[in-house]
């Protein structure tokens, strides 16, 4: 039966919409514990483990997320762990995340100078106080919008686990249209929403920088 | 765990996958030249004095990318039609693609344009260089190299990003594993195989971009 | 005793030998002007008074602490060692203020009004007392200069090392800074500095050390070196920056 869309379709689309900022706030979160893991593997004076944060970030940016979805999706159900589609959604897109944020901090680590280690060096700070005191406060701030930027990223990537069935805000559009036959107005609707999630996340990323005070 | 994987159940499929892997190829060389010359115009526009322009040019960047890929594919394939403009899968995987990726290689081709420096231009002419070699050597040139990584990454985004018009039934790589597992129940080898076969991809392309870069820009300027 | 006593030190990076055999020694209250071209090892050997760069061979005493000992804790050495930069290295991400309480608070262990308090005085003598609540982006390199050497002032050093202090500022800046070194001599602080500015070795430095091709290759009373060098290197290494 065909309707037309009404006020409560609009509330289904926001209810579906917490679901996409679940989503995202868990890989941001599972993501970023795993991603320091990474950083920290392909920074340490240890060839072997290089070697492995550089093949597991390949491995990751070099296959489409879409693909690690069903992975997961078909694949842990073969190893005997019972999986829907929220929890392979969450594991993909945390696994997803891990290689992009290990990369953005790492590299944020690295473009502190090298003169900033020696200043804190020469000042008879030992390794410790000179990371957290000297070198981690700047490599937080230049962390900041790439960061964010890649939250952003994260949260249109959400709309892909509509392909294997997680309701969210895509695949609740998805229904909707094919409910309302009125697809033009329902992915418009989910694209204004997204606009206001992703565009509210690059204003708070430029109030942080603006907040933490440094130079470069 | 009880499940014997058999890859080799998907053996009798090389020929789809085989197709597939010709249609990502065309989908992505076909949408980045597209939006390479969106991208151009929509970099020019931002750049340019007339503010009606300039800001038309802002509101699709951010439009774009603010908004998920996959939701804009939506809009062009299944919303354009309630208005009297139908595509077929494939043609509306390429529209809705360019024009999320003109959105970026503009971004891009505005950061390589701001990079020239007019004081660049006025030593070339000192040199008594042509206008012609001027703009060669010290405009383009330069420029190209400073949005070659950008550009390159870019494709291989775009690449992995083709995937998700199997959404729509475009026929490309990635619809090949949905058509496969539907014919064999074979789901984990079929995603499995045809994510590998991306990786593969991605990384020759990479390999590809490299050597590229190696002999245009850095071998000349040795020599 | 010396307070620093340096003997026989060869250092390379990579196959390049920079420093082939340095030995010389500084009393304490002494200021050696180092000079000598750029890759002459000058500012290589500068680094090694403090640990900063590990030698391959020969010794290093400083203020009774052996720098080239393994076992010796090189934190401890740089609290009694001063050094200040070319490019000044302040922490961008704090203020004047804090980037000379940041030692004091974490490596001296002060509680924070003690530290605010020597870092005020220290901020003063240097002639920023009006600067301590800005940052270091927003300051002059003659000031953020200034501020390096009171940053390593406010550790109360026994000997200070000045790695080439001017060499980036603008020439109408070194003056402010040249003054705050030359105050630093009236009270009597070690200095060990490597400089371009001649005027300044001859009329402030007791010692001219000037450095050839990885050796101490002339050593002597600053303006008698200065003015009349005994060796053709040094000759024309002094018309060659004096012209």
């Amino acid at each position: 039966m065909i309707r037309e869309l009404g006020p409560n379709d609009i509330v289904y689309l926001l209810e579906a919409a917490r679901w996409t900022i679940a989503l995202a706030l868990i890989a941001m979160v599972a993501g970023g514990v795993l991603g320091l893991v990474v950083a920290v593997l392909r920074i340490v004076a240890f060839a072997p483990a290089n070697w492995l944060a550089i093949g597991y970030i390949n491995l990751v940016q070099g296959t489409p997320l879409l693909g690690q979805l069903f992975i997961f999706f078909f694949g842990l159900p073969l190893f005997g762990i019972q999986v829907g589609a929220w929890e392979a959604a969450a594991l993909a897109l945390s696994i997803n995340a891990s290689a992009f944020l290990g990369e953005i901090w790492r590299g944020s680590l690295q473009s502190v100078s090298p003169r900033q280690w020696e200043a804190g060096a020469a000042l008879g700070l030992n390794y410790w106080q000179r990371l957290t005191s000297v070198i981690l406060p700047q490599a937080v701030r230049i962390s900041i919008a790439p960061t964010v930027g890649y939250l952003m990223q994260l949260v249109k990537d959400t709309s892909l686990t509509a392909l294997i069935g997680f309701i969210e805000l895509t695949r609740a559009s998805q229904i909707l249209s094919a409910a309302t036959f009125k697809p033009l107005q329902v992915y418009g609707l989910a694209a204004i929403a997204y606009f206001v999630i992703c565009f509210s996340l690059s204003r708070l990323s430029q109030h942080l920088e603006k907040r933490t005070h440094a130079a470069r | 765990m009880n499940y014997n994987f058999r890859f080799n159940a998907l053996a009798p499929y090389t020929g789809e996958i085989l197709r597939g892997i010709g249609l990502t190829l065309q989908l992505t060389c076909l949408t980045m030249a597209i939006a390479l010359v969106v991208g151009l115009f929509v970099a020019l526009a931002r750049m340019s004095d007339n503010r009606l322009l300039s800001g038309a040019a802002a509101t699709y960047v951010e439009a774009i990318r603010n908004t998920p890929l996959l939701v804009q594919l939506f809009i062009v394939f299944f919303g354009l039609p309630s208005i009297g403009i139908r595509l077929d899968a494939y043609t509306a995987a390429v529209i809705g693609l360019s024009i999320n990726v003109g959105a970026y290689a503009g971004e891009i081709l505005r950061a390589g344009i701001q990079s020239i420096r007019p004081s660049q231009v006025e030593a070339g002419r000192a040199l008594g260089m042509t206008a012609g070699q001027t703009f060669r050597s010290v405009v383009l040139f330069p420029a190209v190299k400073a949005i070659y990584p950008a550009l390159a990454s870019q494709f291989v985004l775009l690449l992995l990003a083709t995937s998700v018009v199997s959404s729509l039934g475009a026929g490309e790589l990635f619809h090949q594993a949905a058509f496969i597992d539907s014919r064999t129940y074979r789901s984990f080898e079929a995603y499995a195989l045809i994510t590998l076969t991306y990786l593969i991809l991605t990384l020759g392309f990479r390999a590809l971009f490299a050597l590229v870069y190696w002999l245009v820009f850095v071998r000349r300027s040795r020599a | 005793m010396p307070l620093v006593e340096i003997t026989d030190i060869h250092k390379s990076f990579g196959l390049v030998e920079v420093l082939k055999g340095v030995s010389l020694t500084l009393e304490k209250g002494e200021i050696a002007a180092v000079i000598g071209r750029s890759g002459s090892g000058k500012s290589t050997m500068l680094r090694c008074v403090n640990g900063l760069e590990r030698v391959q061979s020969g010794r290093i005493v400083v203020d009774g602490l052996e720098v080239t000992a393994p076992a010796t804790d090189l934190n401890v050495l740089r609290q009694r060692v001063g050094m200040v930069f070319q490019s000044y290295n302040l922490f961008p991400h704090l203020n004047v203020e804090r980037n000379v309480m940041l030692a004091l608070r974490k490596v001296r262990r002060m509680a924070d009004a003690e530290a605010r308090d020597i870092a005020r005085a220290m901020v003063a003598k240097v002639g920023l007392a009006d600067k301590l609540a800005a940052y270091p982006d927003e300051l002059s390199g003659g000031q953020q200069q200034r501020v390096a050497i009171a940053r390593s002032l406010a550790m109360q050093p026994t000997i200070m090392l000045f790695d080439e202090i001017t060499s980036a500022l603008d020439p109408e800046l070194v003056g402010e800074v040249l003054k705050v070194l030359e105050e630093l001599a009236r009270e009597g602080m070690t200095m060990m500095l490597v400089t371009h500015e001649m005027n300044f070795a001859k009329n402030v430095a007791d010692r001219v050390i000037f450095m050839h091709q990885g050796n101490v290759h002339e050593d002597g009373p600053a303006r008698e070196t200065l003015l009349e060098p005994r060796t053709p290197e040094l000759g024309s290494f002094l018309s060659a920056v004096l012209h």
